[in-house]
């Protein structure tokens, strides 16, 4: 999970999923909490989609 | 005539191999024969005068110790310049050398150069002094002194070394600003010209390797499987106790969040140097997601979340020593039955 996709593609990520920012991937501080942890959840849960797809390649989950 | 002290190990200095690797340093009462070739390659315009050795195991076992009695030998030396190794691929020695090339020119500021073979783990230390590389053996030590002598030159008459592609050492990573003859816009569309045309180019600046591995088959059944987190973010325990560097990381860190149902900010922190902290300090949930794992473990989304979460800083880590702490703790969670892992980086 990282901001930079082009980076993970670089250093060889097969499954790869977009994230928010450099320095909160997983939050948004201009959410307020309880939005912020629905969104990290939704990022996650895509994250556990990723992990139950088959790829044959490098793949972005977005 | 400049003076230039020499460092080297037990076995150059004549007092034997692994048996004597753990003497002291001293203070060698006649230059020995690698030092005179020294002398010799520089043609009456410096000497050395003094050589100084000491046992790789006794440095590798006592290293502050035995550096402070090195730089006090070498600072009675009064040298222009200090020589260490040249040490090929012996780790131990390169280590040494590394280290005293190094400490000299930080705590004695007087410029050093060291040699070595660009496998020897003695070569971490290029940034602090001057490394040229070597041969992997003592065969290789004719054109080592024939490399190291001109370079040590030039550091004793005080002059500035050109960049490592026109000298010949190792590139230490320490930016300088100098002016090109010829305007970025044309250095590149020159570059690109001949690339195009199939004819070789030089790059100014060389990308590490990455390699590709093949994509692992999906996991079978997510609420059964054991998730671990991963990041490369730098989250640690607050107060970084293992001492994770906020860039160019050692090490990497392991921390056991058995019973930990999200992260604070009172008990953890983020040791990256590379971003802006403040919203990975205020909820490093924003990093390591340990608050939405638990609520999906508790929900029986996923099967369980590894106890354990291993943790390093991305910033400026060397693509070796990152591949290396994943090649290690890869092992640790294949020994400990996790399906799957999810790495956060930033």
């Amino acid at each position: 999970m990282c901001t930079v996709t082009p980076i993970s593609l670089t250093v060889g990520a097969n499954r790869i999923v977009p994230t928010i920012a450099i320095p909160h991937p997983l939050g948004n501080p201009a959410l307020d909490h309880d939005e912020e942890k629905k969104l990290r959840r939704r990022l996650v849960e895509k994250a556990l989609k990723a992990l139950q797809t088959p790829v044959d390649d490098q793949t972005i989950f977005e | 005539m400049y003076r230039i002290v020499h460092y080297i190990n037990q076995f150059y200095a004549g007092i034997g191999g692994e048996d004597h690797a753990d003497v002291g340093p001293a203070k060698m009462p006649q230059v020995p024969p690698v030092s005179k070739a020294f002398t010799a390659a520089f043609k009456g315009e410096a000497e050395v005068v003094a050589t100084i050795y000491c046992g790789d195991s006794y440095f590798a076992e006592n290293t502050d110790k035995a550096l402070n009695e090195i730089c006090e030998l070498i600072k009675a030396e009064n040298p222009d310049m200090v020589i260490a190794g040249p040490a090929f691929n012996a780790g131990r020695y390169g280590f040494a050398a590394g280290n005293v090339a190094a400490a000299v020119k930080a705590q004695l500021g007087i410029p050093t150069l060291t040699g070595m073979y660009e496998e020897n783990p003695g070569t971490d230390y290029k940034s602090k002094t001057i490394i040229v590389p070597t041969k992997n053996s003592a065969a290789g030590m004719r054109d080592a002194v024939a490399k190291m002598a001109p370079l040590a030159l030039k550091l004793a008459k005080g002059e500035e070394l050109g960049p490592y592609y026109v000298e010949g050492y190792m590139y230490t990573g320490i930016r300088k600003n100098l002016f090109e003859e010829e305007r970025g816009a044309k250095r590149a569309v020159d570059m690109m010209l001949k690339k195009l045309a199939g004819e070789p180019f030089i790059t100014e600046f060389p990308m590490p390797n990455f390699d590709r591995v093949a994509p692992n088959p999906p996991v079978a059944d997510i609420t059964k499987a054991k998730i671990a987190l991963c990041t490369s973010g730098g989250i640690v325990p607050k107060g970084n106790p293992d001492h994770i560097e906020s860039s160019s990381a050692s090490h990497y860190g392991k921390y056991d969040i058995e019973g930990v149902q999200y992260l604070t900010s009172e008990t953890y922190q983020t040791a990256h140097g590379g971003y802006d902290p403040v919203y990975a300090n205020a909820d490093p949930n924003r990093v390591l997601p340990v608050d939405v794992m638990r609520d999906l473990e508790r929900e029986g989304k996923i099967g369980s979340l590894h106890r354990y979460f291993y943790t390093t800083v991305g910033n400026g880590t060397a693509v070796a020593n990152a591949k290396k702490f994943a090649a290690e703790y890869a092992q640790e969670l294949k020994a400990d039955g996790v399906d799957a892992v999810i790495l956060t980086s930033t």
